[in-house]
Formats: C-alpha cells, structure tokens, sequence
C-alpha cells in the first residue's frame, strides 16, 4: 500500500496548493484586493492604511508568499465586518452544514441505492420505467424550487413541518430532502447501471446455474461488487452537497455554512467568503483522496496493481 | 455534417425506452427557445411595469385593466409576461457560457494532448485544481470579486466550467492521434492547428456534444441559482431565479409566484437532461 497512497496524498498536497494560488489569483482579478477586505464606509486615508498593514503594497511575490504562509500557519485572517477571526465565524456554522449533509446523504443512499438496485434487477418490469422517470424528474429539479414547494405543501398548507429555521428533528426533515434529491438521483442512477454490468458477468451465471436464489445473489455478490462505482461518485456527491447547501440553506434559513457564504457576500465579507471556498476545495480534495484508499481496500486488485 | 443531421434523424425517429417520445422534449425546447426569441411580440404587458393597486393579485385576476393570467408580484407587474422574459435571460446565459466554456476547455484540451510537455502538465493541473472547487462556490467566489450582472455571470460560468470540456478533449484527443489519418495528415505537413481543427476535432466532437448538453442544463440552473442568490442577473431584469426568491419570501401569501417560474425551470432542465442523456445512450450503446 505504501507507494500507491503516499503518491496520492502527494497529489492531493499539490491539488491543495494549486488551489489556494487560484484563490489568491481570483482575488487580483479586478487589482487592488484592497477593496474587497475593507469595510464599505472605510476612507481613502483608512483604505491605505489597511493597504500598508496587510502589506498589500509590496511585491506581488512577497504578498504570495507571505499568503501561503498565513494559510500554512492555518490564519485565514479577521473578518473585518465582523472583527471576528474567520477561523471562529466558520467553525461556529460549521455543525449545521454537516447535519444538514449527513441527512441529504442519508435520504440519497437509503432512496436512491435500492432504488437503483431494483430498477436494475427488474428491468423489464412496467413500473420500473415509472421509477425512471421519478429519477430523471429528481435530477432535474432545481432545489431551490423543490424547497419552495416543501415549504408550501408540507409547511403552509398541512402545517407538518416548519417551514424554515432550525433548532429540531423536524426542521432538518425539509432541508435533507430538498438538498439530498438529485445525489439520490445520482446514487439510483450509478447503482443501476453498475448492477446491470455486474449482472451479465460470468460468476452471477454460475451462480444462478448452481440454484442461488435472487435474494442470496444480491445480498452475497451484487452488492459488495457494484460498490466501486458507488464510491468513487460519494466522493463526488459530498462536495456536490457543500455547493448544493449554499442554496438549500438560504431556502431554508439554515444557519450553515452556506447561509454564511450569501450573508458574507451580501455584506462583502471577502475574508470569510474565501475560507469557505478554501475549506470547500479542501473537504473535496480529502474526501477524494479518501475514496481511493476505501476503494482498494474494497478491492484488492486495485492494490496490487499499483505495485506493478 | 450530413452525416450528423442523418445521425441525429434516426435518434429522434426511435420512441424512447420510457415510452415517452423525445419529440415532446424536444418540443418544449423549441418552444422556449422561440418565446425567449420573440418575447417582445408574445408577451402581453411589459415585464418592469408596476402597478401598485395590482400587487399580488392571483392567477385569472384583473387589476386597473391588466388580466393577470398567471397572477401578479410584488410590484404588481404582470407574471406571465416576467417569465417569457425570464427565458431569454436563462437561455441566453447558457448559450453564450456554453459556448465560451467550450471554446476555451476544447482548445485548451486539445492543444494540452497533442503539444505534450510543460503545455500538457500546466493545462491539466490547472483542470484538477478548477475542479477540486466545488463550482458553486467557485462561481460565489468569483461573482465576490467581479460583481453580479448578465456579462460577469456569462464569464464567470465559463471560467468556472471549462475544465470539465478541457478533461473530455484532451482524454478523447490523446485516443485519436495515434490514428494512421492523423500521422498521414502531420507526415504531410499539417501544422498542429490544421490537425486539431479539421482534422481531430470532427472525430472527437460527439462526447463533446454530449458533455455541453449536460452542462446547459446546469448552467440554466447556475445561473437561476446565482439570481436566486441574487449575484446573478440584477433587478428590475426578469430572470426565473429572481423570480423564484421573490416567491420564496411570498410563500404562504401569494403561492404563484414560486410556481410557475419554477415549473418553467424545471421544464427546461428536464428537456434539456433528457435529450442529453439519449445522446450519450445512442452514441454509447453499451449503456442501455
């Protein structure tokens, strides 16, 4: 294992670098970045002084340099709307995001998995055409509108629900479902297809010839091989989620990390929007890196062909 | 080019496996596509008018003279007429990033496999870097720094999205060159931009089609998205994302606001995905 993890992980410590160049690039993109981390009231003569004490009046070279350093040291600066450290302001919205993924995950995989699992064992059958369409409607759904629709339907009209904030079980019902849909498309969609390449392969032949019963083959065969696919997109999936809170949130009111990034942008908070992106890129990079150790430690042969 | 429309006749010809035709998606297509064209002749009212005795007057209603088919917002302006002006503003911020993400991920691509070298290694860590961002918040960060607005959502979509057309080329380019017509073509003299362009590009432009298809969906939904957000288009510009975030806050009030821009949406992506996804079943029939 030694040689195929550590050139992953030495990939994964580049991609990390090459992002945070791309983020203080994207910061230069208009000039002076003078001006995205300044108050809106602040004057010219406060504007220069900010420019002096972030050192932003050197040499492009030095101001990277010193840039990676702060990010190494893991100082992503103040927020200077708040006056609050950014590492603080994250971390305090950071539990929320997480809830709200674990349960959009949850209702992907205990939906979309079996799903696509039955989709595939009865292909032939006239509800699963039905089902299809339920998961081509899913993927194309945008979720701030399958939100809004919740928030009438189960929030205003029936009252089940509240209709936005949290602080219960049932606020995060709402919001998982909304964010968790088109990942359960996802997952139906790859769950499907694997197990129907699993299903023409040699061994589940054999294995139906020797008298093994539906149910012995899924739960003893299919499962544990179609896995791979099914991993390798959760690494996607995660991330997606992230990107996809930023809305669900807002729809929602969710105080997450998402809800904090449009709040950030809206009061041009730059410090605090570009430690969200830094941390996005970072959880995605980990997670992916993740997904190729679980994938060989699924499959052995991946493993050993890394040593060849 | 013949060959293509042919191509894409037999596709069209053959029912799909849900049953359910692809012309009908087609169909809604199209039909955005010409009321997003001729929205000033189709639409009833003006789409920034307000009325402030008409504010959010339900569908089939009427106001001071303006019949409210699919209802009023919140400035009393006609809703109808706000979403076929909101189907241009999606439509054609999709075309144009579409295309410039295109335009710049293919060439990049292209060049990144077939030159080799320091050109190969810098395009390709850049694609790895763009994609281990998650888009949305790529597309935030950038929109931060920008400013909202039509042309900056237009660019920041393409600099967000080209790498995922740069990854396809370059894979698909690398499998193509070592074809004998394309050493037959470089043995004959042509210069690299000869052989991409007229010679590599026709053959690998099938995945690519199939590859901006999905992405025209998610840019129609990137950019509702960024309205609803409101970093995208600005107001008083109609636009179904900016529409959406009115309903949203409407909610329990005046439920037509959120409905109809949203079903419009959804009807487009939904079109959109599935014409995409027959693609790629007909150009990879395996994964039927």
């Amino acid at each position: 294992m030694p040689v195929f993890l550590l050139q992953r992980f030495g990939q994964a410590l580049v991609a990390i670098f090459g992002v945070m160049t791309l983020v203080f690039f994207i910061q230069r993109l208009t000039g002076d970045p003078t001006y995205l981390l300044v108050p809106e009231t602040a004057t010219q003569a406060d504007i220069e002084a900010m420019r002096r004490s972030l050192g932003l009046d050197q040499p492009l070279l030095v101001q990277y340099a010193n840039y990676l350093w702060d990010m190494l040291r893991m100082d992503f600066g103040r927020s200077y709307v708040q006056n609050i450290a950014v590492v603080e302001i994250i971390a305090s919205r950071l539990p929320y995001t997480v809830q709200l993924a674990s349960g959009a995950l949850l209702v992907a995989f205990v939906i979309g998995l079996p799903l696509g699992l039955a989709m595939a064992i009865w292909r032939k059958h006239p509800l699963t055409n039905a089902l299809m369409g339920f998961v081509l409607g899913a993927q194309s759904m945008p979720t701030f509108w399958s939100g809004i629709l919740m928030i009438m339907i189960f929030g205003v009209w029936l009252g089940w629900l509240p209709p936005s904030g949290s602080g219960s079980f049932a606020h995060l019902i709402m919001p998982s479902i909304a964010l968790g849909l088109l990942s359960m498309a996802t997952y139906a969609r790859i769950a499907r297809s694997a197990v129907i390449d699993e299903l023409s392969k040699d061994y589940v032949r054999s294995a139906r010839a020797r008298g093994v019963g539906t149910g012995r083959l899924v739960t003893r065969h299919l499962i544990r091989n179609s896995l791979i696919p099914v991993i390798s997109i959760s690494a996607l999936e995660i991330s997606q989620l992230l990107a996809g809170a930023v809305i669900v949130e807002t729809v929602f009111a969710w105080p997450g990390l998402g809800q904090l990034t449009v709040q950030s942008v809206q009061s041009r908070d730059f410090v605090v929007v570009q430690g969200i992106v830094l941390l996005g890129a970072f959880v995605t990079i980990s997670v992916n890196l993740l997904a190729d150790i679980l994938y060989s430690v699924v499959d052995p042969r991946i493993r050993k062909g890394s040593r060849a | 080019m013949s060959a293509l429309t042919s191509k894409l006749k037999v596709m069209f010809r053959r029912p799909a496996r849900g049953g359910v035709p692809v012309g009908l998606f087609v169909l809604v297509l199209v039909t955005l596509v010409v009321v997003a064209i001729l929205a000033p002749l189709i639409a009833p009212y003006d789409p920034n008018t307000q009325n402030l005795l008409g504010r959010l007057k339900p569908p089939g209603s009427e106001a001071r003279g303006v019949y409210y088919l699919l209802g009023s917002d919140e400035l009393g302006r006609d809703l109808l007429s706000r979403a076929i002006y909101g189907a241009r503003v999606s439509l054609a911020v999709a075309v144009l990033s579409v295309l410039l993400s295109g335009a710049v991920g293919i060439t990049l691509g292209m060049l990144a496999s077939y030159l080799g070298g320091w050109v190969e290694v810098v395009v390709m860590r850049l694609v790895d870097i763009f994609l281990s961002i998650p888009a949305i918040l790529l597309a935030i960060i950038m929109v931060a720094v920008l400013g909202p607005g039509f042309v900056n959502v237009v660019l920041v979509l393409a600099l967000t999205r080209w790498p995922r057309y740069a990854r396809v080329a370059y894979g698909q380019t690398l499998a193509v060159s070592s074809q004998p017509f394309v050493r037959l073509a470089k043995a004959m003299g042509a210069g690299p931009f000869h052989v991409l362009f007229l010679h590599i590009l026709p053959n690998i432009i099938a995945p690519l089609a199939v590859v901006a298809t999905l992405e025209f969906g998610l840019m129609i939904l990137f950019e509702a998205g960024l309205s609803f957000l409101g970093m995208g288009v600005q107001p008083p510009t109609a636009s179904w994302g900016a529409m959406l975030s009115v309903g949203r806050n409407y909610v329990s009030s005046a439920w037509w606001i959120a409905t109809f821009p949203g079903l419009c949406l959804f009807l487009l992506v939904l079109s959109v995905n599935l014409l995409g996804d027959r693609l790629s079943e007909y150009l990879n029939p395996k994964s039927r």
